[in-house]
């Protein structure tokens, strides 16, 4: 798997990207409709927390062009969209657990008439009061569970040093631009075909099913590509498409819905806020050797993947760093906000903000600088390499990617110039920070670790490529279209693409947990594989050789002496005369996976992804305002399947996970409504809040140790946590340990605020 | 009033709409429903993403705006172009630009983005400027401006416009005027007081967007000719109230008494909203988050509307409410200059830096006179139910030089004259903390004008 690549590994640009730019790339709303389809509105609850008590649908239904008015009482099969646990309803029964949760639909002619009925329905509701916040919840969804090392009492009774901290963090909106959409067309005996903008076609499949009480073989869900997903378009993506189901199941005709943004944003989930309280016991160098952890997630009024969630946090509690003794304790606590979901990084980006907190209190207590400290702390090296729950880091890429974004920042010379600027400014100050990540790859759940993939080869020698993964814009048909030409040698152009469909690849994993081309890639290998080996077969016996003396160049297939060659094509049609098979299916299962999740042990990654960076901000200590100045990423890509792809990712990540701690909250009124619903009042990052020094780049000529699809590495959603680079910055420039993120500008002149009053 | 059936240009060709179609139903709608044109897109219908960024043409000049916020009826006599007139037969070299470049990822806001850079090539200025009304969540931007920076003007021009004749066009329960006289846009407004003014319809257009209201009457001011233009002259600006903002901006940029408000008019909205918005409906809505009222209160505005000459103060009452007369319509806004050596200064509190809507704005004009304040006028907005004047604050400032510590000591009589809210754009105690630190600002700008006075300024 070393040998040279000559199309997987090319810089090639993403296979739709200039019907994006021609706006010829049809996304789910732009595909034409089936004659006679009905479009569905959404009626949601009004309040946090209540009973309802009535809902009276005639407003609506008098309204011309309304078809339908369809609540919990004319579900057919089970009132259940769980995608993990049972009992998380589609539409509320009884009980209001979150405000905008969807209570019933309007289906009508017209869309325009769908919202305006949804908005005329009447809803009678018994307000209660609402859990809001962390302090107030008493129930865990999933957890505690704890992750032990050692024995954390003692050898923080023995420290030299203690040190204890707490914050928060809040959630996030994922903001894809296209929002929830489905379209339900129902088939003949009952059958249900769904073109949903899904990550996971498969559980769509299940939760249509189960609502519908039909077989999944009568449901078939299908995604050509999403307009962003990142984690909300999983479970989330399935219960908008059981309700299109629904609305087509009752009315006998194609039903299109289509969620508003406000709608959107106040009914589906978002990543999940987390609070932190820790002790840490240190020698006066600032070597950790004792910690004690609790953190909690606000899971949401519902368990939804809080258990993943919550696993990948407490496996990325400890981050790249060694820590002896230990106990760190994390769950998910239920409240009445919108349940959380994944949301790319799912847990881990959050699990890892832990050790900097320790660190720059260390840092701060013991007066030596963070970057030393952090080094100190580092798995490997002349510490232990073992995570806490059992696996191996690789200690000699964590420096390495640390000492390169700190030498791409110049450092020393930046930390120079701040001391200088800040000496001098009155109001402004500048400040530096860094962070370093090591993300574990695979779903934390091992089954969900396989994949599959089909592939035909036409008498033309052109091929089509269907797998289970999914597009949401993050490159990936493209790279695995690159796998797939690569194993047979031909053009990319040659390879067509097949929008995901659970009738050609079945029992899929949802396009998540940044493994999409891992998996799929390996999957698609194994297809094309097979079919290059019987093709050579053929042409081994036109040819007079053995099938391994056969080559595969450039668009021809070759025999060992000069004149024997034949075009790709023709020997596709060769084959095809001679009867042997061009299709092919292909699986992968990543080897070698174990989780205990009641002990915290295991082998649940196959491997680690590797991180660093550095960030500087200029705050005012006048507003609480802030910019970020520079940014210098190093990210692991083992070796990249695509690095004008991989970039891509990169860049967009760590803006995204940089909007997560600064500009973009969350904010619920005192009855827990959400009001932060669309981009006028939730701030994503813009294209001026990208640093005006943004270098981001792959660490090169790193092959994955581990087997991987030509030894690449994942890159989804390692670089998200980069952006904690950013947060450490703040901390710096604000002269404070402690900032609670996203860092407002009230959050950053509070710290201001604290820090002057200690001067 | 003739009443017509609505027409434009759209991609180059002429389109007549059917009698009877609503002209309130947005652009976007009818270009993805109607027209089929499903390359622009819907991300947000509220104006804030550009996801449904077309262009209108006018000689040679691009306005980009939000087809979620325009009405059907306001773009009657318009030369539209969308994504797919941009690119009919092969790829427009901005679109080959974009895509080259690594421009796109899901590629949902791309055409948006498109059309925005295609307006730039001709427009100019600060890429992020150009960019600030539209959002990406996937690529980080970065191929996007690398993507701009190889971009070139394209050359083309659009057909002349036919002037605007009066219009009128109706639909079941609906009719919709389209002025071009001010007597007229009078007499509509005293025969049709339930009927809804629409300026640019940046903010009424939320009303048909997202609350699909259909209102009976509308009256549309934007080509009502004494309602357009800027005029300048000595004594300072006189703005027509429907003129859009982008052309005020234009103005402040090239006129250095005025110039220190346009870094301040360049976030109101995005250009976008700019092309659209204007001066006379921010005035007229009296939302008490009006970026540009703060301006007109610290200059001492004056209001000419078709029947007297008010100052601004005297016409914001209260939240969302105006002085205006039944058959009273807001044709234009004095502003006058500072005096020379003054400190004008425009300061806009919000999360983001650009299209964002300011939790605490401030604009103060201070002027000196042998080394101490000889007057000070300073207007926030965010800090009350209406923009309004920090009269203490003032005072305070007002007979002595502006030192750190004068400065510190005026900005502690802000809490005895404001009560701010607390929402989501920031609790009443920040909102006072800040604004008091905005205040010391001026006492930055004035005292060391040779530093960074706020983080956009300074370099990486």
């Amino acid at each position: 798997m070393n040998a040279p690549l000559r199309i997987a590994g090319s810089a090639l640009r993403h296979d739709s990207a200039l019907r994006h730019c021609t706006g010829e790339a049809r996304f789910l709303d732009d595909m034409p409709e089936p004659s006679g389809t009905l479009h569905a509105a959404l009626i949601t609850a009004p309040v946090a927390h209540g009973l309802l008590v009535a809902l009276d649908p005639a407003p609506a239904l008098a309204m011309p062009g309304v078809v339908a008015v369809l609540s919990a009482a004319d579900i057919p099969g089970q009132n259940d969209i769980a995608p993990i646990g049972r009992g998380e309803v589609l539409f509320v029964e009884r009980e209001i657990q979150h405000y905008g949760q969807a209570v019933g639909l309007v289906v009508a002619e017209t869309r325009d008439t769908a919202l305006r009925a949804a908005a005329a329905v009447r809803l009678e509701v018994e307000e209660l009061p609402p859990v809001l916040s962390l302090d107030e919840a008493r129930e865990w969804l999933v957890g505690p569970f704890t992750m032990r090392q050692g024995d954390a009492d003692a050898a923080l009774a023995r420290a030299a040093l203690t040190a204890q901290g707490g914050f928060e963090v809040g959630g996030q909106e994922h903001f894809y631009l296209e929002g929830q959409i489905a379209l339900a067309i129902p088939g003949e005996g009952g059958e249900m075909l769904i073109h949903s903008s899904t990550q996971h076609p498969t559980e769509g499949q299940h939760i249509v099913a189960r609502v519908l009480g039909l077989d999944y073989t009568q449901v078939q869900v299908q995604c050509r590509r999403m307009g962003g997903a990142f984690g909300g378009k999983e479970s989330n993506a399935s219960w908008v498409a059981a309700a299109a189901a629904l609305a087509a199941r009752a009315t006998g005709r194609p039903v299109k819905l289509r969620l508003p943004r406000k709608t959107d944003m106040a009914a589906t989930g978002k990543r999940h806020p987390f609070r932190y309280r820790w002790r840490a016991g240190f020698t006066p160098e600032g070597r950790i050797t004792a910690l004690i952890a609790e953190l909690i997630a606000d899971g949401g009024h519902s368990l939804d993947m809080s258990g993943g969630v919550v696993m990948r946090a407490i496996t990325h509690a400890l981050n790249c760093y060694a820590v002896a003794d230990l106990r760190v304790t994390c769950g998910a606590k239920r409240t009445h906000h919108v349940s959380n979901t994944a949301f790319r990084g799912f847990g881990g980006p959050q699990g890892a903000l832990l050790m900097e907190d320790v660190l720059a209190h260390v840092a701060r207590a013991t007066g030596r600088d963070i970057e030393t400290v952090r080094a100190l702390n580092f798995a490997g090296g002349p510490n232990p390499s073992q995570t806490p729950y059992g696996q191996e880091l690789e200690g000699e890429l964590i420096r390495r990617v640390h000492a390169e974004a700190l030498a791409d920042s110049g450092w020393a010379r930046r930390r120079a110039e701040i001391a200088a600027f800040n000496a001098t400014h009155p109001t402004l100050r500048r400040g530096l920070g860094c962070f370093v990540a090591a993300f574990g790859i695979s779903f934390g759940i091992p089954h969900l670790n396989q994949a599959g993939a089909l592939v035909h080869v036409y008498t033309d020698g052109s091929v089509r490529l269907a797998h289970g993964g999914t597009e949401m814009g993050q490159g990936l048909f493209i790279k695995v279209a690159q796998v797939v030409a690569e194993v047979f040698q031909i053009p990319i152009e040659k390879i067509g693409l097949a929008a995901t469909h659970t009738g050609e690849v079945p029992n899929t994993s949802p396009t998540a947990a940044s493994t999409g081309s891992d998996l799929n890639g390996w999957a698609a290998f194994q297809a094309a594989q097979a079919i290059r080996e019987r093709m050579a077969g053929v042409a081994a016996s036109l040819f007079g050789c053995r099938p391994e003396e056969v080559r595969f160049e450039d668009g021809l297939v070759l025999g060992p002496s000069g004149n024997q060659r034949l075009t790709f094509g023709e020997l596709a049609k060769t084959c095809w005369m001679r009867r042997v098979s061009l299709s092919a299916t292909g699986f992968y299962a990543t080897p070698d996976l174990e989780w205990d999740m009641q002990a915290v042990r295991g082998r649940p990654f196959f491997y680690f992804s590797y991180g660093a960076a550095v960030a500087e901000v200029v705050i005012d200590t006048l507003t609480g305002e802030h910019r970020v100045l520079s940014a210098h990423l190093v990210q692991d890509c083992g070796r990249s399947l695509n690095p004008a792809i991989d970039r891509g990712q990169i860049e967009g990540a760590f803006i995204q996970g940089m909007g997560w701690l600064t500009t973009e909250e969350l904010w619920w009124d005192s009855r827990g409504r959400l009001r932060t619903l669309g981009p006028s009042t939730y701030k994503i990052p813009g294209s001026r809040d990208v640093p005006p020094v943004f270098a981001a780049r792959i660490l090169e000529a790193t092959p994955n140790r581990a087997n991987t699809i030509f030894r690449s590495k994942a890159v989804g959603e390692p670089p998200l946590l980069l952006a904690a680079a950013v947060w450490n910055a703040l901390k710096d420039a604000a002269g404070v340990s402690r900032l609670d993120a996203p860092v407002s500008p009230e959050r950053l002149l509070d710290a201001c605020q604290r820090a002057h009053a200690k001067r | 009033m003739q009443e017509t059936r609505i027409a434009f240009t759209l991609n180059g060709q002429p389109r007549l709409l059917p009698a009877g179609t609503s002209p309130t139903r947005t652009l976007l709608d009818w270009l993805r429903e109607e027209a089929r044109l499903t390359g622009t897109k819907e991300g947000c219908a509220e104006g804030d993403c550009g996801a449904c960024t077309v262009v209108l043409e006018e000689g040679s000049r691009r306005r980009p705006i939000n087809a979620c916020l325009a009405t059907l009826g306001q773009m009657h006599g318009l030369c539209i172009r969308t994504v797919e007139g941009l690119n009919a037969g092969r790829p427009h070299p901005v679109a080959e630009a974009l895509a080259a470049a690594d421009g796109t990822q899901c590629g949902f806001c791309t055409p948006g983005i498109v059309m925005a850079a295609w307006a730039w090539t001709r427009e100019g200025g600060d890429p992020h400027e150009a960019l600030a009304g539209n959002l990406c969540r996937c690529t980080g931007y970065r191929p996007i401006l690398a993507a701009m920076s190889a971009m070139r003007d394209d050359g083309a021009t659009a057909p002349p416009a036919a002037p605007h004749q009066s219009s009128r066009f109706t639909a079941a329960g609906q009719v919709f005027y389209l002025p071009a006289s001010l007597a007229e846009a009078v007499a509509l407004k005293r025969a049709h007081p339930e009927a809804w003014l629409l300026a640019g319809g940046t903010d009424l257009g939320l009303r048909f967007s997202e609350g699909r209201e259909v209102p009976g009457c509308v009256i549309a001011l934007s080509r009502v000719a004494e309602l357009r233009g800027i005029a300048r002259d000595a004594a300072g600006l006189r703005i027509g109230a429907a003129e859009p903002f982008e052309t005020l901006l234009a103005a402040c940029r090239t006129d250095p008494d005025f110039a220190p408000l346009a870094p301040y008019l360049a976030r109101l909205g995005s250009r976008q909203i700019r092309a659209m918005g204007s001066l006379g409906g921010n005035l007229g809505t009296a939302s008490p988050i009006g970026d540009a009222l703060p301006i007109l209160l610290a200059l001492d505005a004056e209001v000419e509307t078709s029947a007297r000459r008010l100052p601004v103060a005297e016409l914001l009452i209260d939240y969302r409410r105006t002085a205006l007369g039944p058959d009273e319509i807001i044709a234009a806004i004095r502003l006058p200059r500072p005096a020379p050596g003054a400190l004008l200064a425009a300061e806009k509190l919000s999360r983001r830096y650009d299209q964002d809507i300011s939790a605490v704005s401030m604009v103060a004009c201070l002027d000196f006179a042998e080394g101490v304040v000889a007057r000070a006028r300073i207007a926030f907005g965010g800090m009350a139910a209406t923009a309004r004047r920090a009269r203490r604050v003032e005072a305070a400032l007002t007979g002595r030089p502006l030192t750190r510590e004068a400065a510190r000591t005026a900005a502690a009589l802000l809490s005895e004259e404001f009560t701010p809210l607390t929402d989501w754009r920031g609790s009443a105690s920040w909102r006072l903390a800040a604004a008091g630190g905005l205040i010391e600002r001026l006492w930055l700008r004035h005292a060391h004008p040779e530093l960074p006075a706020e983080v956009m300024e300074v370099s990486a």
